[in-house]
């Protein structure tokens, strides 16, 4: 149910792009408004999100370490994965981001014979997981070269390298197969494994739907049904330079495309996708573990009126004297 | 409302709007010239009817398609006639059919081929046709 409800919503999108791209009149706002009020949202609910993170006060340090933390010379100190220092949480967090350590120690229980549990490394998740995701940014460097005048190096290197292979012309994307093998993986995952699927909700099915339909839609424009790519690059940089226009003749399967990437833009701040800046304010990856070294104060302690000793003795001084009760002072 | 670590926040937020907003601000105030491919090449002149081996909108998207199938069908098959949807045949040639009317690489193929970035590697092999520098 879930997953036919994803499924089908981004079908409709699709057919929503498909109407938008074939009546000129609907052109405007589907190459147009819809993709700038999609960069607008997507821009102020990414501040938007970090910055109500940022108003969650993280009082303590709650690091997950997976390693020895700092303590007595003689003991040695998993520095990275249990890191007291900005150093050491600066490399914990870009193994996380750029490598997905944590998700490298996924592992798998398997009830076996015995009956037995027995526990084993897993490591297709991670390797498609980080297939898809650096694919996905390759991806998204390469399309700089429709937003850029005089291309910048690194683009162009990009490109050449993600075709390096100079199959077919246009030519192959290797990224194109990757990314489409990776999500088709993540989707089979949730659907293959029982107790994935039985967590999984719409919102999990959404994405991979959406960025399925995305990269479907682009390997179709590229490879197959063709769009007037000249006229494409031209909307783009009207969009870019705020001066939007509407080639005559594009195709419509780049409306497609188009609307189904805005919608994920759109999609992004008020989705698990915010993982995009989420990631990088994770209190259990992104504090050094110190806990010991300084004192962390938590920033709503109330400020408690203590009545000391000495003011109670002086409130009740002469009254403890007559019931023979020792006082500190006379 | 307190935001607890302002500076890093800030400082993200900053680094993703670089980010974000590149095409943008990369772009600022510049006029981009439009590709405009000439066909004004004598060889065109004298043709009566001024028609490329298939219609003007076949040739836009798959041009480079139909070169790489005219490159397997020479040199791995050795066919070198081309018989286009009207019927007519054309040697299967890069620099002796297709460049012989569009002798002005740079104010043709290097038009749209630099405004987009494409890099198509015929040139690698084959030679550029020499140009007139007028």
């Amino acid at each position: 149910m879930k997953m036919l409800f994803s499924f089908f919503a981004v079908i409709f999108l699709a057919l929503l792009g498909f109407a938008g791209g074939k009546s000129t009149s609907l052109q405007f706002i589907f190459g147009v408004v819809i993709p700038y009020a999609a960069v607008a949202t997507f821009i102020l609910g990414v501040i938007y999100r970090v910055a109500d993170w940022a108003r969650s006060p993280v009082p303590f340090r709650i690091p997950t370490t997976c390693g020895q933390q700092e303590s007595l010379p003689w003991i040695k100190q998993s520095k990275i994965e249990n890191p007291s220092t900005s150093m050491g949480v600066w490399a914990r967090m870009a193994l996380e981001v750029l490598l997905f350590r944590s998700l490298f120690r996924n592992t798998k229980m398997e009830l076996r014979e015995g009956p037995k549990i027995s526990y084993g490394s897993d490591k297709w998740l991670w390797l498609a997981g980080l297939a898809f995701h650096w694919s996905f940014l390759v991806i998204l460097i390469r399309h700089l070269r429709f937003f850029s005048e005089g291309v910048p190096l690194v683009i162009g290197i990009t490109e050449s390298l993600d075709s390096f292979l100079q199959v077919g012309v246009p030519l192959f994307y290797l990224t194109d197969a990757v990314i489409l093998a990776a999500v088709t993986f993540l989707f089979l995952r949730r659907v293959f494994i029982p107790q994935v699927k039985y967590i999984s909700q719409a919102a999990d099915y959404f994405p991979l739907f959406l960025i399925f339909g995305i990269a479907v839609s682009g390997v179709l424009m590229r490879y197959f049904l063709k769009v007037h790519i000249v006229g494409v690059k031209e909307m783009a940089m009207g969009l870019v330079t705020l001066h939007p226009v509407i080639p005559e003749g594009i195709g419509v399967i780049f409306y497609i495309h188009l609307f189904l990437i805005s919608v994920l833009f759109m999609y992004i701040p008020f989705s698990k996708l915010m993982h995009l800046g989420g990631v990088f304010l994770s209190p259990t990856r992104n504090l050094a573990n110190n806990s010991r070294i300084v004192r962390h104060i938590n920033p709503w302690n109330y400020p408690v009126h203590v009545h000391t000793y000495d003011e109670y003795e002086d409130d009740f001084r002469e009254k403890m004297k007559s019931a023979g009760i020792p006082v500190e002072k006379e | 409302m307190k935001i607890y670590d302002g500076g890093k926040i800030f400082v993200g937020i900053i680094i993703f709007l670089a980010f974000v907003l590149f095409p943008f601000y990369s772009n600022t105030g510049k006029v981009m010239a439009k590709p405009d491919p000439k066909i004004d090449t004598p060889e065109i002149q004298k043709l009566a009817v001024k028609k490329c081996v298939e219609p003007k909108d076949f040739m836009r998207s798959e041009h480079m398609q139909m070169l790489n199938d005219w490159r397997d069908s020479v040199v791995r098959e050795n066919i070198r006639t081309y018989k286009n949807s009207m019927g007519q045949s054309f040697n299967m040639s890069l620099q002796n059919t297709c460049m012989k009317c569009h002798s002005n690489k740079k104010e043709f193929c290097d038009q749209c081929h630099n405004y987009m970035a494409v890099k198509p590697y015929c040139w690698d092999c084959h030679i550029a046709p020499k140009e007139n520098k007028t």
